[in-house]
Formats: C-alpha cells, structure tokens, sequence
C-alpha cells in the first residue's frame, strides 16, 4: 500500500537547473554547438570589457594620484600597458553632457524640470497610483510649467535654446515628439480612414509625403526653409523649427501604426456601436480607439523608440544633443582621441532610455493582455 | 493670392532690409557668431562649456569691438550644410567656421569674405614605418579620403599630375579615416592639414605617424558676412586685422598698457590714442586695444589653440607674417 502512495518524482533530466539547461542550452548537438560556442564568446569578452570599463579604467585619477585634466594624463596614455578607458572626462564633462550650455546659477530650473518629468510620468506608469486623477492632472499642465521654467517668462530669466544642449535637447526633443505625435497620429489615422473624400485624401497625402522623405530632409526644411517663410521680425527658434520638423515626422509614422490597429479591430465592433446609436466618435472614444490602441503598443513603443534614437540627427543642423556634445568634447584638444569612453557612455544613456521603454511595453502588453482573444473577450 | 503676395513682399523686404547688422548687433546687445559643432583648435567647448578656439576668437574679438566686453556673443553651431542658410537668412551675424574662401561662395552665394584667419592645406598623413618622405613616391597607395568634397577632386589632380596611381578608400568623417588609418586599412590619409595634425595628436603614439611637407591645395579659412553691408563688414574685417597688426607690432595683451604711451604713430593710432579710427567704424575709439587686451594678437591666439605648444603642434608655416616668412598680411592701420 505503502508503495502505491509513494509520488514517484519526475526524471532528475526534466526539472530544475539541469533540466533547464537540457531543453534550453543542450537540446540537440547542433543547440549544445552553438551554446558552447557563445559561451566561449563571452568567456573571451566578459573579462576584457569588465577589466576596460572597470577594474582597470581611470574614474577620476589616474594611477599616480593625480586628478586627471586632459587626456595626456590618463592612464593609459601615461602608459600604454597600463589602464582601461578613462572615464575622467565623462567626468569633467557631465555638466555639459546633462544640460549642455545652460548657465550655472540657473540650471536648478531644469534639475527641477527633470524631477517633475518623473513625476508626470508616473500616473501614466502606474495605474494602481493613489490620488492618480490629481497626478493626471498636473501630467496635463506638465508641459506648459515645462515650458516657462527651461525657456523662461513667468518671472524666470530667459535662456536662450541656443545654450540647451546634451540630455536636456535629447529629452526635451524625445518627449515632445513622442507626446504630441500620438493625438495628431490618431486623428490623421482615422482621417485616412475616413469616408469623406477630402479628409481622406489629405491625410494620406500628409502621410505619404512625411514618410516619403528621410527625417534629414524635413530637419533641414525646418531649419532652412522656413525662416525664408517668416518675415525677418518674427525669428523662430531653431530648437522649435526642429521639433515641429520631429513632430510631423513621427505623426506620419504614429498614424500608420494606428491605423494598423484600427484594421484588425472586427467590423462587427463598428456594427455593434452603430447600432447602439453612437456618434462617430463616441463609437471611436469608448469602442475602437480603446482596443486599436492597445493591440498596437508594440509597434507604438517601437517606433517611439525609433525616434527618440533618431534625434541624434539634430547634429546636422547644429544643434548639440548629447551625442553632438559627445562629438563636441571629441574636439577639445585636451580630450582628442578619448572617442571609445565617450561613444560608449553616449550608448550607455540612450540603452538606459530604450530599455526602459522597452520594458514598459512588455509591462503594458502584460497588463492589458494585448493580443488575446480581440474583439471576442 | 493677395496674402501671398504680401507675404513674398514681406520676405523681399527682409532680404533688403539686411544693411545695418551693426545696428541690429548693438539693439540685441550681443553678437551671433555662427562656428563648428566642434574642431579642435577651432572652436570646441572647453570643460567650463566655454567656446575656445582660433574662429571662436575671432567671434570674441568682432564682440569685444562692438561692445568692449568678450562675453558679449552667443555661438551659434553650424554644420558644413547649414552654415550658408543659416549666415543668409539673418541667423547669424557673421560666421567664422573653417569655411574655404572660394569665388563661387564669394560671389555666387553672395557672401563677403573679409580676410583669412588660416592658410590651409591639403596634406597627406603616413605611418613612419612605411619610410615614405614625400608624396610624390605614393605610388600604389591606399588613400583614405573623405567623399563629395574638394579634397577627393585634389587628389586626383595631384595624382594625375605626377603620373602616379592610387586606390582610394572611400569614408564619411575624420573619425573613420583616422581608424582606418590607424588599422591599417589606407597607407595614407589625406585631408586638410589642420585636420591631419589633430588626426596625429589624437594618435596613442603620435611619432608613429607622419605628415608628409607637401601641401596641394590652398585653403584659405576665414570669417565671412553677408554680402551688401559695407559697414558691417569692415568691422569683421578690421577686427581681424587689427590682431595681425598687433603682432607686427609688437603689441601683446600683456604690454599693450604700456604701450598706450608707446612713440611709434601706428600703435598709437592702433590703441586709439591718435586719430578718430573707431569712430569711422561707429564703434569706441579704443575697440583695437580692447580686443588685444581681452583677446590677444594673432599670435597669441595662435599659440594659445593651435600652436606647437598644443597637441595640435601646427607650427606657423603659412600663417606667420610676411616679415617672417610667412604670407600674413594686413593693410597698414592709418
């Protein structure tokens, strides 16, 4: 009887770490070929990079003790069998790299733009938030207090865009672009699908004209084109030139997306609204948009993604974000040949961004159960 | 249509209405100076944020002339595609970015250039090892060179010239022919000289490296305004002046206070203790010993950016006066 209780226990190969190393790393020779190989890669790799980046790298001083000032103290330049990279002048530099040009005894008003960035985004992060209507709120008026404190007015000194630059232009370009090309994305996507000839056929005139052309080209329309446009008194400013430019470019590319999730929404849906007597767009507010929008996060959040990578192209007009300060530092003669540090620790930042970003998606997808069951659930 | 005729004749209007930069310079109470994203010893930012660099000092002393105070100018950063859009339509007052005086830019595109503060060149970087002293025995090479500007056009007369063949490697930026180089992928490097000698300072080793002495283009760098405003012009054109007629004469920001009751007429009339020179430009009369005072003679600002004391190690070649051996030349102040 003893023995028929017994729970006989699941092949020691099929569970626990062996088990999972077995099905995933070892499964077939061709798996164990290609999973001993990578490994041996990183064998190779892991060590040097760590040894590079840090046991071996300057932060601050370099091996004699000395706090470093240009590159001809760094350690490795000192001597060459000795040091990694040499973080110092990220170090010397992070000022500029984080806010660019902006005076000192102002930067205070973009530290405390930085912090309510955070904030603004975090009912939009997190649902379960306490008092998440009143952070909505203060998400909504975000830009505007934005706006008087980085710019000035309102009693704040004005700073002029030309002085913004690294973190701050890639940020102020990334969110801005990201934020306004999501509604006007939606309204050109239901234009283009819309029944009335003119509204259609403009949208996707606007669409197909925006996406036709690389964003080099509608960065230097912007800057070039439109001055011509305006009367010698009303200057634009060249950071806004540049964003409007960014926002048209990533409304196209939104708008498509968009209009990708509003075909796969069934016509029932449509049917099911219209028959309930709803409006146009009380039938697209509470039925379609809700669910289009939702299957298409992935591809939102890739092309947001796309974009906020695609504002280092800034640098073709002139202006510095933090790969142009990058570019910037390469060209001081105290920092020349420094181009590994600074490269990788521009890549560090922007991976930080779109990793986020990334990883919010996956959270949203979870969340909200994307891809299951639509229009049936 | 009527809207849109007024709106062409406002933009003919701001086309026209561009005389006056200097007074357009003195109401704003700073100057827009148009430099690079970043050149070393040029203009790059320093670790305070500050521009520093041979063409940022040139915008430093046109403001310390206008307004007496070196702070007075805001740089604005262009790129070798925006510079002339961004000089024509009134962004900038003048720019002063490495820009090649050519007839085509001096004339076609309607700009002024009002002197040269760099003769550059065309040169070609080796490593030592390959034991080649002068260009002429390339034969055979490997020449990175950067596509769609004048130095490939040069290249190919020079090689033509001589009778001898290349391969040309074909790259996008200093960056990537400097790893190239470095790599060993190209045996030579060509591009302009000022370029080959940060190309060479940025080096692990520098002495690994060679610049080879000929030079087979001219390049002469200098700042440029908009055609049509005489006026603002001459100033550009005199503040640079008046740091090459410094170093003529002597004059440095160290001694220039001594020199205030100095007997040679020209630096007295160059200080502005004799004559009414400043205001003939419509500026102070003492703009020139402003500018030498917070800014420099040209060979200080020589010396201080690019000069063989920095890692750039360019020693004055072209660029010393014509008293020694070089072809810096300024009109007699007078």
């Amino acid at each position: 009887m003893n023995e028929m209780n017994e729970v006989r226990k699941p092949p020691v190969a099929t569970t626990g770490i062996i088990g999972w190393l077995r099905i995933n790393l070892f499964f077939n020779w061709t798996n164990s070929l290609i999973t001993l190989f990578v490994i041996y890669c990183l064998y190779q790799f892991i060590p040097w990079i760590l040894d590079w980046t840090i046991f071996s790298a300057d932060f601050k001083y370099n091996y004699l003790g000395e706090q470093i000032t240009n590159q001809e103290m760094c350690s490795r330049n000192l001597d060459p069998e000795n040091g990694g990279a040499c973080w110092a002048v990220i170090y010397v530099r992070f000022y500029q790299f984080i806010y660019g040009f902006y005076p000192k005894v102002e930067v205070w008003r973009v530290n405390v733009a930085y912090a309510m960035l955070a904030l603004a985004l975090l009912p939009l992060l997190y649902a379960k938030l306490p008092y998440r209507k009143y952070f909505l709120y203060f998400t909504y008026i975000f830009p505007v207090i934005a706006y008087f404190l980085l710019n000035g007015g309102l009693g704040f000194t004005e700073v002029s865009t030309n002085k913004w630059g690294g973190l701050l232009v890639t940020l102020v370009l990334g969110c801005t672009g990201i934020a306004l090309a999501f509604p006007i994305g939606i309204m050109l996507a239901l234009g283009r699908r819309s029944k009335l000839p003119v509204i259609s056929m403009m949208c996707t005139l606007f669409i197909e004209f925006i996406r036709g052309v690389p964003l080099i080209t509608l960065l230097f329309f912007g800057m070039v084109m439109l001055p011509l446009f305006l009367p010698e008194g009303i200057d634009m400013d060249g950071l806004v030139r540049v964003l409007v430019a960014v926002t048209l470019f990533q409304s196209a590319y939104m708008a498509e997306v968009i209009r990708g999730g509003l075909q796969a929404i069934p016509p029932g849906q449509y049917e099911a609204a219209k028959s309930l007597g709803m409006s146009y767009w009380r039938m697209n507010l509470l039925i379609i948009l809700p669910q289009a929008i939702r299957i298409s996060i992935p591809p939102i959040v890739n092309t947001s993604i796309g974009l906020f990578k695609d504002t280092t192209l800034v640098i073709i007009v002139g202006i510095l974000d933090l790969l142009g300060i990058g570019r910037g530092t390469l060209a001081d003669t105290n920092w020349l040949g420094l181009s590994y540090e600074i490269y990788f620790f521009v890549s560090l930042v922007f991976f930080i961004f779109t990793f986020g970003m990334s990883r919010y998606s996956l959270y949203l997808e979870k969340k909200l159960k994307t891809g299951i069951n639509m229009g049936a659930d | 249509m009527k809207k849109l005729l007024s709106i062409f004749a406002v933009v003919a209007f701001a086309f026209s209405a561009h005389a006056g930069t200097l007074d357009d310079v003195k109401n704003r109470g700073f100057l827009k100076c148009g430099v690079t994203t970043g050149l070393a010893g040029f203009a790059a930012p320093d670790d305070s944020g500050e521009w520093a660099g041979l063409d940022a000092d040139m915008c430093r002393a046109v403001a310390v002339a206008v307004f007496g105070d070196r702070s007075k100018v805001e740089f604005i950063t262009t790129t070798g595609k925006s510079r002339f859009p961004t000089l024509a339509s009134g962004e900038v007052d003048m720019l002063a970015r490495n820009t090649t005086w050519t007839i085509s830019r001096d004339v076609n595109l309607g700009f002024e250039f009002v002197g040269v503060n760099f003769y550059d060149g065309q040169g070609f970087m080796v490593p030592s090892a390959l034991g080649v002293s002068s260009a002429t025995e390339l034969d055979g090479a490997t020449v990175c060179i950067q596509t769609g500007t004048t130095t490939e056009l040069n290249l190919a007369d020079f090689f033509r010239l001589n009778g001898i063949s290349y391969e040309a490697l074909p790259i996008e930026t200093n960056d990537e022919g400097k790893e190239n180089l470095f790599a060993g992928r190209c045996d030579v490097y060509t591009t302009d000289a000022s370029g080959l000698s940060s190309t060479r300072a940025a080096a692990s080793n520098p002495d690994k490296w060679k610049v080879l002495p000929e030079i087979i283009s001219k390049e002469p760098l200098g700042p440029l305004v908009r055609h049509g405003d005489h006026q603002w012009g001459d100033v550009v054109r005199w503040s640079l002046n008046a740091m090459i007629i410094a170093e003529e004469l002597g004059v440095t920001s160290e001694n220039v206070d001594a020199q205030m009751s100095s007997n040679v007429p020209e630096v007295l009339r160059l200080l502005g203790v004799e004559g009414n020179y400043g205001e003939m430009l419509e500026l102070s009369n003492d703009w020139a010993y402003q500018i030498i005072k917070q800014i420099g003679n040209y060979s200080e600002s020589y010396e201080a950016n690019v000069g063989p004391d920095t890692p750039l190690e360019i020693a004055r070649g072209l660029n010393a006066l014509w008293t020694q051996g070089g072809i810096l030349y300024a009109p007699p102040f007078r």
